[in-house]
């Protein structure tokens, strides 16, 4: 799960790690008065959406006045945020935050994650910061330190002392890191952060540490317990599809194609895309309908491919392994007569009872396209664009 | 090869594949549940030796004709059991996992999808250096075909034969293993390892495992999209020069950067961990990579001719 700026620095404030003042804006909020409460003589206006590059975008701007900020929060809310992680279509801006500004110094780069090779959680920094780490890894590797913690010790002293090292920090900076490090291992650990990442960390022109930016992901799967965090959850950064989805505990991602695709098993729904790209179609989404692919499931799963209307044919690939495939293609047949089909199905069904499963699809109302395995099925559903 | 890698059976010299046999007495921690009793009576169907149950306050009744438990510990002493299957629910999972180890079982196979990441990594690092095996969680479990099940694939797919088959992932698994078993190439073991970021047995320990089974002469590895799974595998069958033939095919090549696909292990982060670049890793280790999901039988079949 994903959180805006805004709300990632507020835990940041509550684990007592200094980031700048700051006030969270909508269209109906007055900026004016955010920016005259803030004080100073500098603002930064950011857009709050979830996706990097804002900067890179226009979703980021400094001004020197209050009315500088009242145009520039009108301007970036009226934006369409064009990212490469939004995609060609952009996202709207909701809302935005005005920040007090701050004199830069130095800028640093800062992150925790869960480290898959070291099964523990890694602290990644750099004193180049402000710039992706992932091409400052490719051009520069030497400038990155990768600090793993042991999870039995957590984050000891020296490790800090280390990092603060790496960071090229002195003077007070020095004690501020080692402060901070323990402040954000803490809420990392506490909260189930997935990851973490400050990027510019800055070292402010009177020698202070700072988090200038905030992102956090928390484990999807640790939200039973964080009632605090799920309540931060902003449903209008998802796509409305993959949110219609998700209330149904189905597991649905939007793509740019035009094939719907109706898959049992996460892996096995990855296949059936690769495969329909391999024999020169696009699929339009990804979607898991579970292992037991119910009547219930399969409805739900269809009302939300039909209502991406680009979709203009859809495969259905179960592998009937613990449910019997006759009672799967009972479910389909009996869903698909309670949506309102316009489209060509394509269906394949492989496991116990497959052939009871071909018969009761031949013999239902609805026209199916019965399909024999699996390179036949991704055919059949092209040739039916 | 390390000493976690070794079974029983293997110290016995007995030589028909990995992890699970004739001689796994299965414990099933969450019994009472839905998903508990429906597969537990599964794996005995297909010949297992399902032993015991364990739910803590329901020690003294009976589930599929076997006694149930309160502790995995009762379970062991009072019926031998040495390989555990849980079904107990995410937010207890990782608890059940410790237990099963402290109470002495080889091999635990954990099938609860959604345990916290936070939860697995103690649950990991306890485990080394410990002579217990573990298999997930989020996964299928493992199948040794004819002898035992301990999982919730569909057995009838399996035949006995020579292909050990490791995979990331559930159902791909067994469209794989029907493709096996329909060009007549029967597998001597298949394990699925599980969807999650942290995971017990990974891809270099079962390819060690496959290497001293005298049954296996090849190996199927079933990869997808995220992490760097694909990437070890490789780099052990250079280090070790694998002995065997080994087969790969990588799930996810049209899934986009940065979205988890289904599996919480299955995302593109950074521009890390795309399946073109696990495939080129791959053939550069000389593995033969299936060009199509639909091939996997065909290009086994041609990498042991």
């Amino acid at each position: 799960m994903n959180v805006h700026e805004y709300q990632a620095k507020q835990l940041f404030r509550d684990y007592g790690i200094p980031v700048p003042n700051g006030k969270m804006c909508t269209r109906e909020d007055s900026v004016r008065n955010a920016a005259e409460e803030l004080g100073g003589d500098t603002w930064v206006v950011k857009a709050q959406v979830h996706a990097g590059g804002r900067g890179k975008g226009g979703g980021v701007k400094v001004v020197r006045s209050v009315e500088e900020a009242e145009k520039a929060a009108e301007d970036i809310l009226n934006l369409r945020l064009v990212t490469k992680q939004t995609g060609a279509e952009g996202r709207e801006v909701r809302k935005v935050l005005v920040e007090e500004g701050v004199a830069i110094q130095k800028e640093l780069y800062l992150s925790m994650l869960v480290d898959r090779a070291s099964n523990a959680p890694m602290i990644i920094c750099s004193e180049a910061g402000g710039m992706e780490i992932e091409e400052v890894a490719a051009k520069t590797p030497e400038k990155v330190l990768q600090e793993p913690v042991d999870p039995a010790l957590g984050l000891r002293s020296y490790q800090s002392r280390r990092i603060a090292q790496a960071l090229g920090l002195t003077g007070p900076a020095v004690r501020q890191a080692g402060k901070m490090l323990g402040d954000l291992y803490r809420l990392f650990v506490e909260k189930d952060a997935s990851m973490l990442e400050i990027n510019p960390l800055v070292v402010t022109e009177s020698g202070d540490l700072i988090a200038l930016d905030a992102k956090l992901q928390f484990d999807d799967n640790a939200m039973f317990r964080h009632k605090d965090v799920l309540a931060l959850r902003d449903i209008e950064e998802e796509d409305p599809l993959e949110a219609q989805a998700s209330e149904v505990d189905l597991s649905y991602i939007r793509l740019d194609g035009n094939i719907g695709c109706m898959v049992n098993g996460a892996g096995l729904a990855m296949a059936t895309m690769d495969l329909i790209q391999y024999v020169g179609g696009t699929p339009a989404n990804f979607l898991d309908v579970g292992g037991g692919a119910s009547a219930a499931s399969v409805e739900k799963a269809f009302r939300i491919i039909l209502a991406d209307r680009r979709v203009k044919a859809i495969l259905i690939n179960i592998f009937g392994g613990i449910v019997r495939c006759d009672r799967v293609a009972q479910g389909v047949a009996e869903a698909a007569g309670n949506v309102d089909l316009k489209v060509p199905v394509v269906v394949r069904l492989e496991g116990t009872n497959a052939v009871e499963a071909r018969k009761i699809l031949e013999g239902s109302t609805i026209d199916f396209v019965v399909a024999n395995n699996l390179r036949d099925a991704a055919e059949k559903v092209v040739s039916a664009l | 090869m390390d000493s976690r890698g070794k079974t029983n059976k293997q110290e016995q010299g007995i030589d028909m594949g990995i992890l699970v046999d004739e001689t796994t007495r299965v414990v099933v921690q969450g019994i009472t549940g839905k998903e508990g009793s429906f597969h537990a009576k599964g794996c005995m169907d297909y010949g297992t030796k399902v032993v015991a149950g364990v739910t803590p306050g329901k020690g003294g009744q009976e589930q599929e004709g076997v006694p149930v438990f309160d502790s995995v510990k009762d379970a062991v002493d009072r019926e031998g059991a040495n390989t555990s299957l849980i079904f107990v629910p995410p937010p207890f999972a990782a608890d059940a996992i410790l237990e099963a180890a402290d109470a002495g079982v080889r091999l635990i196979v954990c099938i609860t999808e959604g345990i916290p990441v936070r939860d697995m990594i103690p649950v990991y690092h306890h485990l080394q250096g410990k002579s217990v095996n573990l298999i997930g969680p989020n996964c299928p479990g493992a199948i040794t075909p004819g002898k035992a099940k301990v999982g919730i694939m569909p057995g009838f797919i399996h035949l006995p034969g020579s292909i050990g088959v490791v995979s990331r992932s559930g159902t791909l698994t067994y469209e794989a293993v029907k493709q096996l078993t329909d060009v007549e190439l029967g597998q001597s073991t298949c394990i699925g390892i599980g969807g999650d970021p942290i995971i017990g047995l990974r891809f270099v320990d079962l390819l060690g495992m496959f290497a001293e089974d005298e049954q296996t002469k090849a190996v199927l590895l079933i990869g997808e999209i995220g992490g760097t799974a694909e990437e070890e595998a490789a780099q052990y069958i250079i280090d070790t020069k694998y002995p065997k033939p080994v087969i790969g095919f990588i799930a996810g090549k049209t899934a986009p950067p940065g979205r988890r696909m289904g599996h919480a292990g299955a995302i593109v982060s950074g521009g890390k961990g795309t399946a073109d670049e696990k495939q080129k890793v791959m053939e550069k280790a000389g593995i033969a990579v299936c060009p199509s999901p639909d091939a996997i039988g065909k290009t086994v079949q041609e990498a042991i001719a």
